[in-house]
């Protein structure tokens, strides 16, 4: 593949000394699969259930984001329409904020939400709406937090909007009252609730004995947030997003964090003992263990079947963090599997170095990727399956090469011991399907 | 005079659940089908994403398209290093044989003059390829409006003035791949050459490959678009368009512009074909070849057969139409003809022109509703009130159909939550058969699902 000159530092590959170049701007015209940081607040917030989602802006931000992500919620579904102040030429001119303060009113009057966040977009930020100001003016009116999201398109990237979004849920944390939450409490930090994933996390987290305050976001809302610093620990799954959250908290509240990834039986199990560990209790202790021993053992037995079909076959995988990296990198080995790429939009330079250490000396590691170059190494490492999002797709099933949704907008759940075996079905679906002896990249094969 | 209806969104302060997405959107796909063309939309990398993200999950495609990725500075200094840095690197990575550049809210608010941008970089560069911008900014209008724009800015710079040739321009709108690969059969069939703009009938419903394509195979090359300005005619589909991107064309180079409804229909696909005789009878060589095909007669034979077979289960029933505006008042047309009524007809454009257009159609005023610039919301209000016993509209009317517990047939764009969107045929009497017989299934399963005695028969 003949790198763009300017993105060649930011592929390497994993026994090479050189350390990937990351936590750039995309380079212009070079196709890149990342969004903009208003995607990345959008995507943070939006499973927060019982909030109203007001897009201050033209009406794409808003379509675009209408209920495409697998996020679940437990009672209210109010996240999962799309509201927009659908931005028009006459706002453009004279501004947009008194239609903002209309829609505030409107939308609190019909839906009645516990609280609302206010996107700001590239167009409302260009045209200098105080959006901030009509938040802070709609707070009192309206009696509930109306909390500004200041992440217009063009101020960085989806990392960008994660922090965005985490300043938003900092002026929600600690507003609420802590009255008895016990000892062994945590908040469950980066995990969106995919295909119902938080509650097989919650499961085993009750299992052992252990409260769960809030989820930030999956099936999240907004008094749950507000009383977070009442417990005792973060477990920080999508490390990318929600970290700062956790460094906040531990700074204004003393309140511990853990990251942790429950994608894999290994990951999984770790994560359980790390909280375990945390709180020192040996009866908790003990009850981690019989669950992860239980858990394990149940999926055990299909993961050998379905490996002895699967191994020796190579993947390749392009993926939002890099947490989700490390842990499909250890899945995928489980079910005899080898990663011939793995690339990031997100991952910064200790990922990167950890992803060195994971990986076969071979594997091509890729920062902020685009679809040629993905094509190019899926065809040159002739890999039998590619995991990614939407995005990735077409890339994949363009040459005939098996694919697995491990995005946000996926239907099936895939954390979890229970989502280890799920993965494990969907990889096998995919990578054993007779089709692929039609298509011309095999069909070409069996006839040379 | 048809019902006007109560608060467009426009006038409201916020919309929910929005029945239209930003006019790039259509832009980029008007451009996907032109040859080797890259679309490259100038503002935030979001947009690009947001929008390659959409119509992936619609045509299940790659779609390649470049993003001049904006940033703070780029918003307060301008875009232009970025717009040069774009095209070079697309250049390097895709070469390919135009460039379509459209531009987002973003750079038409910070005042770009992208056009003049434009003419410095490919002053400077004359080695690379033509380059077609069009302005596309979402406050203004939706991705309806996008699309026809690109159509009308990619005629403006490209057609020419020549010796008259023997060939039909065709402006089709935004239909299926399925359908222009029908409306090119239809037109072939008259002995017509067919130059059609745009043509994404392969670029975005192309075969399984061997090795990744930059840019998919297929599409009208910009060479022949040249030609437009030669053509004996022109047949630009679509009700709603007043006056369209048909008419420069006949301003400029005097070539006939003839309109017409989307052949949705018996009646629709009898007035296209008609149209299509006559051109071909004004081609000195074709007057033979003015005659309808037989095989077309015979298309028509069985569905008016199967009109008649499957008439009672439509008659009188009643249907919510949403959609594009164009493809919403032609499937009205044909729910008219079969004695479904169109109760409500929808669409998130504005237009201004549906209601008029209906009655064009023979529609009686007053028996229907037009919402446009309307929002999912609103739609579903009217739904609740008018209570009809089938809609038909795409994807995103799927959770309005459920709550009401009415069946969706799915239609237009886009349609995301099934596969095969890009093969979904609405046009000619072969794809009214496919939709008259997914109608009349849809009503007769509901009925079926929802009966006591579920009887195997119908």
């Amino acid at each position: 593949m003949d790198l763009l000159d300017d993105r060649k530092r930011q592929v390497v590959t994993a026994g090479e000394a050189r350390a990937v170049v990351c936590d750039r701007p995309s380079v212009a015209g070079s196709v890149t699969q990342r969004a903009c940081s208003f995607c990345g607040s959008r995507v943070v917030l939006y499973p927060i259930a019982d909030a109203l989602h007001l897009v201050h802006g033209p009406v794409g931000c808003a379509a675009y984001t209408w209920d495409i992500r697998g996020a679940q919620s437990s009672g209210p579904q109010l996240h999962r329409l799309s509201f927009n102040t659908d931005i028009r030429e006459e706002e453009v001119i004279f501004g947009g904020e008194k239609k903002l303060a209309r829609a505030l009113r409107e939308l609190v009057a019909i839906h009645r939400p516990k609280g609302a966040f206010v996107y700001a977009t590239c167009l409302t930020g260009v045209i200098g709406d105080d959006v901030e100001a009509v938040c802070r003016m709609a707070t009192a009116e309206l009696g509930i937090p109306v909390i500004p999201v200041q992440s217009e398109g063009f101020k960085g990237t989806k990392k960008d909007g994660y922090s965005a979004a985490c300043r938003a849920l900092d002026q929600l944390i600690g507003t609420g009252p802590t009255e008895g939450i016990g000892p062994h409490s945590v908040n469950i930090l980066g995990d969106f609730n995919i295909a119902g994933e938080i509650w097989v996390i919650k499961g085993y987290l009750e299992r052992m004995g252990v409260e769960v305050v809030a989820t930030m976001t999956g099936d999240g809302r907004m008094d749950t947030i507000r009383k977070a610093h009442g417990a005792r620990l973060n477990i920080v799954q999508c490390a990318g997003s929600m970290t700062s959250v956790a460094k906040l908290m531990k700074e204004k509240y003393g309140i511990p964090y853990v990251q942790v990834s429950f994608f894999g039986l290994e990951d999984c199990a770790d994560a359980l003992y790390q909280v375990a560990k945390h709180f020192g209790d040996p009866g908790m202790l003990r009850r981690t263990k019989d669950i992860v021993k239980a858990e394990t053992e149940a999926v055990l037995p299909e993961l050998a079947r379905i490996r002895r079909d699967l191994e020796g076959k190579k993947a390749a995988l392009y993926v939002g963090g890099a947490f989700k990296a490390f842990s499909l990198v250890k899945a995928l080995r489980q079910i005899g599997m080898q990663v011939a790429m793995a690339g990031t939009q997100t991952g910064g330079p200790a990922d990167y170095e950890h992803l060195k250490e994971l990986c076969d000396a071979d594997t091509i590691l890729a920062d902020d990727s685009n679809p040629l170059e993905m094509a190019s190494w899926l065809a040159l490492r002739d890999v039998d399956l590619f995991i990614g999002g939407v995005k990735e797709r077409p890339v994949a099933f363009k040459l005939g090469i098996g694919f697995c949704d491990h995005n946000h907008e996926r239907k099936i759940g895939l954390a979890g011991f229970e989502g280890c075996a799920a993965f494990a079905r969907e990889v096998h679906a995919t990578v054993t399907s007779p089709v692929w002896s039609l298509v011309p990249r095999r069909a070409g094969k069996a006839l040379s | 005079m048809s019902l006007p209806i109560a608060v467009p969104s426009s006038k409201r302060p916020a919309a929910t659940n929005s029945c239209r997405v930003c006019a790039p959107l259509g832009s980029v796909l008007a451009f996907r089908g032109l040859r080797g063309c890259m679309p490259l939309i100038h503002g935030s990398q979001g947009c690009a994403t947001y929008i390659r993200r959409y119509l992936i999950s619609h045509f299940r495609e790659p779609m390649d398209v470049g993003s001049t990725s904006f940033d703070e500075s780029a918003t307060i200094f301008g875009g232009q290093s970025n717009l040069a840095a774009a095209i070079k690197n697309m250049v390097r990575q895709y070469a390919p044989e135009v460039i379509g550049v459209c531009t987002t809210c973003l750079a038409e608010t910070i005042g770009e003059d992208t056009e003049g941008i434009l003419r410095e970089i490919t002053t400077e560069d004359p080695s690379l390829p033509p380059i077609i911008h069009v302005s596309t900014p979402s406050f203004k209008g939706c991705q309806y409006r996008g699309f026809h724009d690109t159509v009308a800015a990619i005629l403006k710079v490209t057609a020419k003035a020549g010796t008259p040739m023997s060939h039909l321009n065709l402006l089709p709108g935004p239909v299926s791949p399925a359908d222009l690969r029908h409306l090119r059969e239809l037109v072939e069939a008259f002995g017509l050459p067919l130059l059609m703009l745009p043509d994404y009938s392969e670029t975005l419903d192309g075969p399984s490959l061997a090795s990744y394509a930059p840019i998919p195979e297929g599409g009208t090359a910009l060479a022949d678009v040249a030609d437009a300005g030669r053509a004996i005619g022109t047949l630009q589909l679509g009700a709603t368009l007043e006056p369209g991107p048909g008419a420069s064309l006949q301003r400029d180079f005097g070539v006939p512009l003839v309109r017409a409804s989307l052949p949705i229909g018996v009646r629709a696909t009898d007035a296209v074909l008609a149209s299509l005789a006559a051109f071909a009878a004004t081609d000195a060589a074709g007057a033979a070849a003015a005659a309808i095909p037989a095989w077309l007669s015979a298309e028509r034979g069985r569905l008016v057969d199967a009109y008649v077979d499957g008439h009672k289960y439509v008659s009188g029933r009643r249907v919510a139409v949403v959609g594009d505006p164009d493809l919403a008042v032609a499937v009205a047309g044909f729910c008219a003809e079969i004695g479904l009524i169109p109760v409500l007809v929808a669409s998130g454009a504005l237009t201004h022109r549906m209601a008029p257009a209906l009655e064009a159609l023979g529609l009686a005023p007053g028996a229907f509703e037009v919402m446009e610039d309307a929002d999912y919301d609103s739609i579903q209000r009217r739904v609740i009130e008018l209570k009809p016993d089938l809609v038909l509209g795409p994807s995103k009317a799927y959770p309005m159909a459920r709550a009401l517990g009415i069946p969706l047939v799915r239609i237009g764009f886009p349609v995301h939550d099934r596969i095969g969107a890009g093969r979904i045929l609405h046009l000619g009497y072969r794809g009214t058969q496919r939709l008259f017989d997914e109608v009349a299934n849809a009503l007769l399963a509901n009925q079926q699902d929802s009966s006591e005695m579920g009887y195997a028969y119908q």
